[in-house]
């Protein structure tokens, strides 16, 4: 109301109709953003919502469609005690954090030269960097095989951390190299004086503010590994070796006809819940480096 | 600043820089050259060190396959249209959650959940909800007695390249939603305000004021959606690994590939791929003066 009230003084239009007409015109379009907020939370919300609520139904159960959790946590309890898929969960996380981890320092490294030093490739390096990061992964994919075979990676986790590196290091020097940019150059003007080298600048200077960049940035890489499909597929075998989204992927039922949708939807549930508290959590950091890249750059 | 210090910068530079130059030579410029030497060969997958010159021959087989060229329509048609979708989508949603009013802040938050989930689980969940005899989305509509019978969303093939294009509109327009909103926050309200006051009806502030306005930041996140939907992978492969009505190129050139084990073709097809997101990319940078709209 007295938000209505202070817009209609603020305009001075002439009043062709009544302020009432105006008032009840405001609120109409108040509830009808109101509904469609709704709609589109439910619309982003639901899929995940029932995904729990199956994941907890026991066998017939299953089939019906009771809007509310039946709290049975028997798929959980056998994902638990499943070592595949324990096995695939800690993969996920060793490959995630590893890449994570060493792209946010070749990055950090990259986005300095790129973000404060000024040398005439500049430009041709942040576009190389960019068109890396948007060339389709398969294209790599039968050079990459030969590679990974001849480092003697085949099969094995790692492989994946070095392969992720291809769309993880651009991605985190394209954002690092934007956040550099807007820390204000006078911070450092007095060390530069001084004469104090460029390592010295980034690690005593820049680095101690760089926290919540830094976070932000290797949030987003960590759900870029996390996620990652085609060369998990591709380059590991055996169940032992998978990542999580290759584990739900392959998950098929005894026969043809059965489906196990209730130990995949606890699956679901099992490696979603983790990214989502993160992404609540962060919500404001990652929307900063989401667009950091993409706007601004 | 003296050219003796310019040049200590300008090494400084290039340490900096070695990391990042030694991994890219690594995990992507020599596996490309690499695909792109393999495509002029006939080798085999389970020994690629006999092979010998085959000059243009993959490429040709490539495009003499029926199925290659089906992948390139599927491909083309899931990228238009739910790109399409998803650039409208996005408009909206960024419009009305940037409003003030009550629950934005939780919806901006919730908008974030269906792009952080990984594709596979996703894919698995929308599969769960639309399959034909459990699924709670052909339950509603039985009862709400608009079909007598359950529909089969992902084995029919008709339906298929539709329920593929839902499933990555409900997955990725949260993304078209995020960077279009930036966008819109960059636009002072000042603007709206006068052209409010002079009395310009609001469809009208949207198509002359908002929209150009924003044309920066559509343009952007269209870009970055239409590269990622052209090289689409795990969306269809897990919903429909061998439903040739959603093989995408880059199913085609990984099932060539690793399948067949054709290091040859499928480095050929990979090659027919980089072609296709290069021509697209150059085209929509071209039609929408990426370049210039940024102003840089």
């Amino acid at each position: 109301m007295t938000d209505a009230t202070m817009q209609g003084s603020g305009i001075q239009r002439p009043q062709r109709k009544s302020s009432s007409y105006y008032r009840m015109r405001r609120r109409c379009v108040r509830g009808l953003q109101i509904v469609a907020l709704l709609f589109v939370l439910f619309y982003t919300l639901f899929p995940y919502y029932w995904a729990f609520v199956s994941s907890t139904k026991q066998g017939g159960a299953l089939y019906h469609s009771a809007l509310l959790p039946a709290f049975d946590f028997t798929y959980y309890r056998q994902l638990i005690d499943n070592p595949v898929f324990m096995r695939s969960l800690l993969n996920s996380v060793y490959v995630a954090t590893t890449t994570t981890f060493l792209s946010l320092i070749i990055g950090l490294s990259a986005a300095y030269a790129l973000g404060r030093i000024d040398f005439p490739q500049r430009r041709a390096m942040l576009m190389i960097v960019l068109m890396v990061s948007i060339f389709p992964q398969v294209v790599v994919l039968s050079g990459m095989f030969e590679l990974i075979n001849w480092l003697g990676l085949f099969n094995r986790p790692s492989a994946l951390v070095l392969t992720y590196l291809l769309s993880t290091v651009p991605f985190t020097t394209w954002i690092l190299t934007t956040f550099i940019r807007e820390f204000p150059r006078e911070l450092e003007e007095a060390a530069i004086i001084d004469g104090c080298s460029h390592f010295r600048i980034l690690m005593k200077i820049l680095l101690p503010l760089m926290g919540p960049s830094l976070a932000s940035t290797g949030i987003l890489a960590f759900i870029l590994a996390w996620n990652e499909f085609l060369f998990a597929l591709t380059f590991t075998l055996t169940d032992e070796n998978r990542t999580v989204p290759v584990a739900i992927g392959l998950i098929a039922g005894t026969s043809r006809f059965e489906y196990p949708f209730g130990q995949i939807m606890a699956a679901s549930v099992t490696v979603t819940l983790p990214l989502i508290i993160v992404v609540l959590l962060f919500q404001r950091r990652i929307v900063a480096g989401l667009t950091a890249g993409a706007v601004k750059g | 600043m003296s050219a003796r210090l310019a040049r200590r910068d300008h090494r400084a530079a290039w340490l900096f820089l070695v990391p990042i130059i030694l991994v890219m030579l690594l995990v992507a410029l020599w596996p490309l050259a690499r695909t792109f030497f393999f495509a002029f060969t006939d080798a085999y997958l389970d020994n690629p060190s006999a092979y010998s010159m085959i000059g243009f021959d993959n490429f040709i087989e490539v495009i003499q396959d029926h199925n290659w060229w089906v992948a390139v329509k599927n491909t083309l048609v899931f990228t238009v249209i739910s790109v399409a979708i998803e650039t409208v989508l996005g408009i909206a949603i960024a419009l009305l959650v940037n409003e003030a009013i009550p629950g934005r802040g939780l919806a901006r938050a919730a908008i974030l959940v269906p792009w952080a989930i990984p594709v596979v689980v996703s894919t698995k969940i929308w599969e769960w909800m639309l399959n034909d005899q459990f699924g709670v989305i052909n339950k509603l509509l039985i009862e709400l007695g608009l079909v007598d019978h359950g529909i089969a969303w992902t084995a029919n093939s008709s339906l298929i390249m539709g329920t593929v294009i839902f499933v990555d509109v409900w997955m990725t327009t949260p993304f078209m939603v995020l960077l279009i909103l930036a966008g819109l926050q960059l636009i002072s309200p000042e603007i709206f305000e006068a052209a409010e006051v002079d009395g310009i009806p609001a469809w009208k502030r949207f198509w002359s004021i908002t929209l150009p306005m924003l044309r920066p930041a559509i343009g952007v996140a269209v870009l970055f959606r239409v590269l990622d939907a052209l090289r689409m992978f795990d969306l269809a492969y897990v919903m429909a690994a061998s439903n040739e009505n959603v093989m995408t190129v880059s199913i085609y050139a990984r099932d060539r590939l690793i399948s067949f084990q054709e290091l040859g073709v499928g480095s050929a097809a990979s090659t027919w791929v980089f072609l296709l997101v290069a021509l697209v990319a150059i085209i929509i940078i071209g039609v929408l003066r990426l370049d210039r709209a940024a102003g840089h």
